[in-house]
């Protein structure tokens, strides 16, 4: 057999106007790899800072123990990062009750003018300074009771988490398909059980990833605590009480006299950098798996 | 046969003149339709729909005969959809949707205070064009959600779930693996599991709107057996493009054009014997 006979090589000439094109291509992604540098290079920067003057003082007791007294070295953070998880989860208690509902209802474009005024409402709440928030709850929950409380921290987080959680979980209710709301409906199912039965359990994981996004926006949070959870040397579970906080530990700490402070507050900030990292993570797999 | 005995015993709606055209009696009529006289187990009488502005139905009178297939054929955009989603009360669920005229069901008005829209839903189950199982339900609950979504409970869950595949020829393809979820099946399958979810709650009356048109011919063979299958029983309205398939599943045909019934008749009368030229134009294929 013969070989198959193929057409000529096309001839490569350059006109002057591919030549132009190829050059701005060259330019243009630069330009991109430029301004990708530019934005992780201060995040690089910070991680780099805070692993390098953190790590020496990280072990298991700074995890695990309670602060020791003035004077007297070692003693960790221990009670702070369970303060933390206690008053961020407690923060979406409150939260999350609130904001998925209503993130359903903006998705469910049902009265249009009370949806425009909630989404406005969320989108101020989101801009609003987190020590202006902080006062609030001060107002609303220490003022009356005459006492810093874990409670007026959570709430005045769960303040801050509410916008992410409401217009996350909108986005996310507007991605079902709406033939399945329609199947649902078609069944008898009334409006409401087919948003619980069928369209938020559709919705589940975006919703899941906004309900984490907006704990580790919680937990970074320092302002909102300072005059609410207040901060505490010791281990406490009471409402009522004054509870510690990693974001507190670490102000309070870097602004000590003492070296050895400064070191567990540069401790305190690699573990908060961590734990938000690591919420952050899961986050993006939570999606990411829902979009697949 | 005229068209007052097809909607005896509940009150006849009159045709505009012109418009509805008896059926033919034909000279030799199957035995299948020679048999005891017809009840309507629903019927629209000067339907009208709007979708904002726009009006899709334009005085639309038609009745469907019980435990019989009708078909609904037209041009897209000529309103079938809209009149179907007004059997069970779907349309007025879109924002800017509004109606005139009555509905009526075992000839009751279906938007009279007895029935709420709940109710009326599971006695007229609906199967869509594209296959809408619950992508979070296994196969086994697709079929429950009937039940569940309304929040109530069948005596024998397995029972029901294993009489709605059956009836919906998707048993023995699934049987072994009800706790699959609900997205795992192929399109003829989940079409299938769609009509075995709408059959679980035992409807009186099944709309189907196209419910072939996003499947393959083997997938389409099989869903119109069914079909025949469960007419004996189910009061069935079917939706479609196809009027080949028109032809093959139903008794009774309904043309409809620009949002007006040009002609209703029996399937075999209007398909050999067209009464309106427009009718005559569309099945033989000049427009549409």
């Amino acid at each position: 057999m013969d070989a198959w006979l193929y057409p000529p090589p096309p001839q490569r000439t350059v006109s002057p106007r591919l030549r132009w094109r190829r050059l701005a291509d060259r330019l243009f992604r630069g330009a991109v790899v430029a301004s990708v540098v530019v934005v992780l290079a201060p995040l690089a920067a910070v991680l780099a800072t805070v692993i390098a003057k953190g790590a020496p003082a990280l072990d298991l007791a700074f995890l695990t123990h309670l602060p020791k007294p003035v004077g007297e070295t070692g003693g960790g953070v221990g009670h702070a990062i369970l303060g933390t998880l206690f008053l961020a989860l407690g923060g979406l208690g409150i939260a999350v009750p609130v904001g998925v509902p209503a993130g359903v209802f903006l998705a469910s474009d049902r009265m249009p003018r009370l949806a425009g005024v909630v989404r406005m409402c969320a989108d101020v709440l989101a801009g609003v300074p987190s020590i202006v928030v902080g006062l609030f709850a001060y107002t609303l929950l220490v003022m009356p009771f005459r006492q810093f409380s874990a409670l007026s921290g959570a709430f005045a987080l769960a303040v801050i988490m509410l916008p992410t959680i409401v217009r996350t979980t909108e986005e996310v209710v507007r991605l079902v398909p709406p033939t399945l709301t329609e199947a649902a409906l078609a069944l008898g199912a009334p409006r409401w059980r087919a948003m619980l039965g069928v369209v938020l359990p559709s919705a589940g994981k975006g919703v899941a990833a906004g309900i984490i996004a907006a704990f580790s926006r919680g937990a970074g949070e320092t302002a909102p605590l300072m005059f609410t959870a207040f901060g505490s040397q010791f281990l406490s579970w009471n409402l009522l009480q004054p509870i510690a906080a990693l974001p507190l530990v670490l102000f309070n700490y870097a602004v000590s006299p003492y070296e050895d402070w400064h070191a567990q507050a540069w401790a305190a900030a690699l573990v908060l950098v961590v734990l938000v990292l690591v919420a952050n993570l899961v986050a993006r797999y939570a999606t990411a798996r829902r979009s697949a | 046969m005229s068209l007052a005995s097809v909607m005896a015993p509940v009150p006849v709606p009159t045709p505009s003149p012109g418009r509805v055209a008896p059926p033919v009696p034909r000279a030799d009529p199957s035995p299948a339709l020679r048999e005891e006289p017809r009840v309507a187990k629903m019927v629209v009488e000067d339907l009208s729909a709007w979708y904002g502005r726009r009006k899709v139905l334009h005085g639309v009178s038609l009745p469907f005969v019980k435990d019989a297939v009708t078909a609904i054929i037209g041009p897209s955009g000529c309103g079938k959809s809209t009149l179907i989603r007004c059997l069970n009360r779907m349309h007025e669920i879109q924002p800017g949707a509004a109606q005139s005229g009555r509905v009526l069901l075992d000839g009751r008005d279906i938007h009279g205070g007895h029935l709420d829209p709940i109710e009326l839903r599971r006695r007229v189950g609906m199967v869509f064009q594209k296959p809408n199982p619950f992508p979070t339900m296994s196969v086994r609950d697709n079929v429950l959600a009937g039940w569940r979504l309304t929040g109530t409970r069948p005596k024998d869950p397995d029972a029901v779930v294993e009489d709605a595949l059956r009836r919906a020829a998707l048993w023995v393809e699934v049987k072994d693996r009800l706790k699959a979820p609900g997205g795992s099946l192929s399109g003829g399958q989940a079409q299938r599991l769609c009509i075995a979810r709408a059959l679980a709650v035992a409807p009186e009356v099944l709309l189907m709107d196209e419910p072939c048109s996003a499947l393959d011919p083997i997938a389409t063979a099989r869903i119109e057996e069914l079909i025949h299958e469960l007419a004996p029983t189910v009061t069935i309205v079917i939706v479609t493009h196809n009027m080949q398939q028109a032809a093959r599943v139903s008794a009774y045909t309904a043309f409809l054009y620009m949002g007006e019934l040009v002609e209703f008749a029996e399937t075999a009368g209007l398909f050999t014997r067209p009464a309106d030229p427009r009718t005559e134009d569309y099945i033989t294929g000049r427009f549409g």
